[in-house]
C-alpha cells in the first residue's frame, strides 16, 4: 500500500502523567497535532523550548508511546509490532553529538550498530566496507574508523551521527536540532550536507530547530508550534515573508538579523511576559495570554487551522 | 584620579592557561577602548578567546589561567596590578558581568531578594533596610512583575527569561559604569531574547553605563553596538562599526562567517561554509591563525602573523589579503 504522502499524523496527543502530591496531572506535551511530509521534502518545525517540537518528531519513531492520535508511514500505521521494521526507513539525528554517541565504542561500531540491528551484511567485510562507503557519504576520513566519539569535535561528531542514521538507508529522518550545537562555521558544513544527502538519495526530512533563519533556509514548508499546538503552517518563504498567526508575526520579527541597515528599521513586537506553564495551560488558544488580540472566543475554544490559501494554514479566531 | 577618555583601555592583553598539555595561549594580544556609555561587540565561535577576554578584564579566571602580559587600564589605571582586596572592590562596583547561564549563576539556596542586597550591601554604605528598598527598586527597574513578592523567592521558582532579569538587577545593583555581557541571551528563546536586548539598551539609555557585549550571534550584534571587534584564534582579526563588519568585511575570516550564516538574502542559495574545523589551541599555526582554513592563503599566510592595517577611518583589519590589495593599487 502506498500513498501520497509519505508520513501522515493526525491528531497526535503526547501526554506525560507528573505526579504532584497526590494528584497525577497530565503534562500535555503535544496536543491534537496533524501533519504530513511528502517523499523528499523537508518540513521545518519550529516553535520556543517547551512547544513540544522534539516530543513531536521522538513519538514519530515511537521513542514514545503516543496517547492517542494515529501516525501513518508510507500509508502503513505505525505500531508497536511494526515499529521495529519500520525504523529501518525512519531514523533519527539528535541535538547533542556529545550524548549520543556511546563513549565506548568506536566510530566503526557506532556506525555498524543499526547494520548489526537489522542484519544488512552477510560478512565482517561487507559490514567494514558498508561503514567506510558511510564515513566517506559523510566526509569523515575512513582511516578514523578505529577511533573513539570523544577524539573528534562537534562538527564531526555531528556527521557520526548522521552517518549511523544514513546506514539503514532510510526513506525519512527525524532530525531533532541537529545543528543548533555547532558553531556558525560549522554550522554551514552540515546544513550542506543535510541538503546534499537529500537530493542523492530523496529523504524526507522533519527539521526541527528553533533557529528560524537555518529553517527557512532547508525547509520547503514550516510548521510552527506553541505550547503543544500547532500554530500555522504554510511553504517556507510565504510564512517567513507573510506570517498571519500573531504568534508566527512576533517569533519572527524577534529573531536577531545579521544585517545592521534591516536590523535598525525593524520593529520588534515584543511578548509580554513568559511562556505559561504546559501544567497549567490556559483554556481556549493556549498562546491568548500573551496576545494583543486576544477576545472572549480565544478563552473559549482551541480555533481550528483553517486554509487561508494556497495551504497557508492558520490557527487563530482574529486573524 | 588621572584624566582619562577612554573608560577602559585593553593594551596588548595576554591570557595564558597551564595545562597537563601544554601552555594554551587562549588570549594573543588583544586592544580595544570602551568610551563611556558605548556598546562594544566581542564575536567569535568558541575557543576565539571572546570569553576569556572578559573574564581576565574582571580577573576571575581559572585558577590555571593568568593573565601574562599586557595592561588593562580602568579610568586611566592598570587594574592587573590591583591586589585582590580592590580587585573585589572592583567587580560589582565599576564592573560587573552577567552570564551566559542564569540557572547556574544564581546560587539555588538563597532568595532572589538576599542575593540582590549582598551586592548592595557589600560595596554602598546602605544599612539592610535600605538595601532590601534598592532590591525591589532594581527588579522593578528591569521589568520583573510583583517585585516584593519576587525578592522572598528563590531562583527555581523563576523561569530563564526571569532569572537573566535578576542577573541584569544584580549587575547594576551598585552602578557599575561598565556591564560585561558574556552571551547573554544563548540560552534563552527568541522572544524572550528580544525582551532582554530590549531591556539593557534601555537601561542603558536610563543609567548610562557602557556595555561589553559578548556572543557568537551575529544577528545579535548587528543592531546594537557601536564597534564590533571579531576575535579568532585569540586575535582580534577585524574592528569597525556595524556597517564597516557587516557591508565591507576586510579580513577572509569575518567574510566567511558572513557568507556561511543563512540570511533573507541569501535564501534559496547554497551556504559557502567555511572549510576544515576550529583551532586548537595547543597547536597554534605559526603565522595567521586563520591561514589553514583560508581559500585566499597566501605564503606569507603561513609564517608572519598580519599586523591590524587601517582600512577606513575606523575600520581596521589583520589580513595580509589587504596588505596585497595595497600593493595592487599601488598605495605602498
Amino acid at each position: 500500500m502506498s500513498s501520497e504522502y509519505l508520513v501522515e499524523v493526525s491528531h497526535l496527543k503526547q501526554y506525560f502523567p507528573i505526579r504532584s502530591g497526590f494528584k497525577t496531572i497530565p503534562l500535555k506535551a503535544v496536543d491534537d497535532v496533524s501533519f504530513k511530509i511528502k517523499p523528499g521534502e523537508t518540513l521545518g518545525l519550529v516553535g520556543e523550548s517547551g512547544c513540544g517540537k522534539t516530543t513531536v518528531g521522538r513519538t514519530l519513531l515511537r521513542l514514545y508511546k503516543p496517547t492517542s492520535g494515529t501516525i501513518k508511514f508510507d500509508g502503513e500505521e505505525v505500531t508497536e509490532k511494526n515499529i521495529h521494521a519500520l525504523r529501518k526507513e525512519m531514523q533519527m539525528v539528535f541535538q547533542d553529538p556529545y550524548s549520543s554517541l556511546n563513549p565506548r565504542m568506536t566510530v566503526e561500531d557506532i556506525i555498524g550498530e543499526p547494520l548489526d540491528v537489522h542484519k544488512l551484511y552477510k560478512t565482517k567485510q561487507e559490514r567494514h566496507e558498508k561503514v567506510m562507503e558511510l564515513m566517506e557519504t559523510v566526509g569523515l576520513n575512513a582511516e578514523h574508523a578505529t577511533r573513539y566519539a570523544h577524539e573528534f569535535s562537534g562538527g564531526q561528531r555531528q556527521r557520526i551521527g548522521i552517518a549511523r542514521a544514513l546506514a539503514v538507508d532510510p526513506r525519512f529522518i527525524v532530525c531533532d536540532e541537529p545543528v543548533s550545537a555547532l558553531d556558525v562555521s560549522i554550522q554551514a558544513q552540515v546544513v550542506n550536507m543535510f541538503e546534499d544527502l537529500q537530493k542523492q538519495r530523496g529523504m524526507a526530512y522533519l527539521f526541527i530547530a528553533h533557529d528560524l533563519l537555518v529553517v527557512q533556509h532547508i525547509s520547503d514548508r514550516i510548521a510552527v508550534m506553541y505550547l503543544g499546538h500547532m500554530m500555522e503552517t504554510a511553504e517556507a518563504n510565504e510564512l517567513m515573508d507573510n506570517p498571519i498567526h500573531p504568534y508566527t508575526q512576533s517569533l519572527l520579527s524577534a529573531v536577531p538579523i545579521p544585517d545592521p541597515e534591516t536590523a535598525r528599521h525593524s520593529k520588534r513586537i515584543i511578548l509580554e511576559g513568559d511562556v505559561p506553564s504546559p501544567l497549567r495551560m490556559p483554556t481556549g488558544c493556549p498562546f491568548r495570554t500573551r496576545c494583543k488580540y486576544a477576545t472572549e472566543q480565544c478563552a473559549q475554544a482551541m480555533p481550528e487551522l483553517t486554509d487561508r490559501g494556497d495551504g497557508h494554514m492558520v490557527a487563530c479566531w482574529n486573524k | 584620579m588621572a584624566d582619562y577618555k577612554y573608560i577602559l583601555d585593553v593594551q596588548d592583553l595576554h591570557t595564558t592557561f597551564t595545562t597537563d598539555n601544554g601552555e594554551v595561549r587562549a588570549v594573543n594580544g588583544v586592544n580595544f577602548r570602551l568610551k563611556p556609555g558605548k556598546t562594544l561587540g566581542i564575536v567569535g565561535e568558541s575557543g576565539s578567546g571572546k570569553s576569556v577576554t572578559a573574564y581576565s578584564i574582571m580577573q576571575i579566571l581559572a585558577d590555571n589561567g593568568r593573565i601574562s602580559g599586557g595592561k588593562v587600564l580602568y579610568k586611566g589605571e592598570d587594574i592587573t596590578k590591583w591586589n585582590k582586596k580592590k580587585m573585589a572592590g572592583f567587580r560589582g562596583k565599576c564592573c560587573s558581568i552577567i552570564f551566559q547561564d542564569p540557572m547556574t549563576s544564581l546560587n539555588p539556596v538563597f532568595t532572589i531578594g538576599y542575593q540582590l542586597e549582598e551586592a548592595v550591601l557589600l560595596h554602598t554604605d546602605r544599612n539592610k533596610q535600605q538595601a532590601r528598598e534598592r532590591a525591589v527598586e532594581m527588579l522593578t527597574l528591569v521589568g520583573v512583575n510583583e517585585p516584593e513578592k519576587r525578592v522572598k523567592q528563590y531562583p527555581h521558582e523563576l523561569s530563564g527569561g526571569m532569572r537573566q532579569r535578576v542577573m541584569i538587577a544584580m549587575a547594576l545593583a551598585c552602578e557599575p559604569d561598565i556591564l560585561i555581557a558574556d552571551e547573554p541571551t544563548t540560552a534563552l528563546d527568541v522572544t524572550i531574547q528580544a525582551q532582554i536586548l530590549e531591556l539593557m539598551q534601555d537601561l542603558q539609555k536610563k543609567l548610562g553605563m557602557a556595555i561589553i557585549m559578548v556572543t557568537h550571534d551575529l544577528g545579535v550584534i548587528a543592531s546594537m553596538c557601536d564597534e564590533i571587534i571579531v576575535m579568532y584564534g585569540g586575535r582580534v582579526c577585524e574592528r569597525g562599526n556595524a556597517d564597516d563588519i557587516f557591508y565591507r568585511p576586510a579580513h577572509e575570516y569575518t567574510k566567511g562567517l558572513l557568507r556561511s550564516i543563512p540570511t533573507t538574502a541569501n535564501n534559496g542559495e547554497r551556504l559557502v561554509p567555511i572549510g576544515g574545523t576550529p583551532i586548537n589551541l595547543l597547536n597554534m599555526p605559526k603565522g595567521c591563525a586563520f591561514c589553514p582554513r583560508c581559500d585566499e592563503a597566501m605564503k606569507i599566510c603561513l609564517t608572519e602573523i598580519p599586523e591590524e592595517i587601517q582600512v577606513d577611518e575606523h575600520h581596521r583589519a589583520a589580513c595580509w589579503m589587504n596588505v596585497k590589495k595595497m600593493y595592487e593599487e599601488g598605495n605602498v
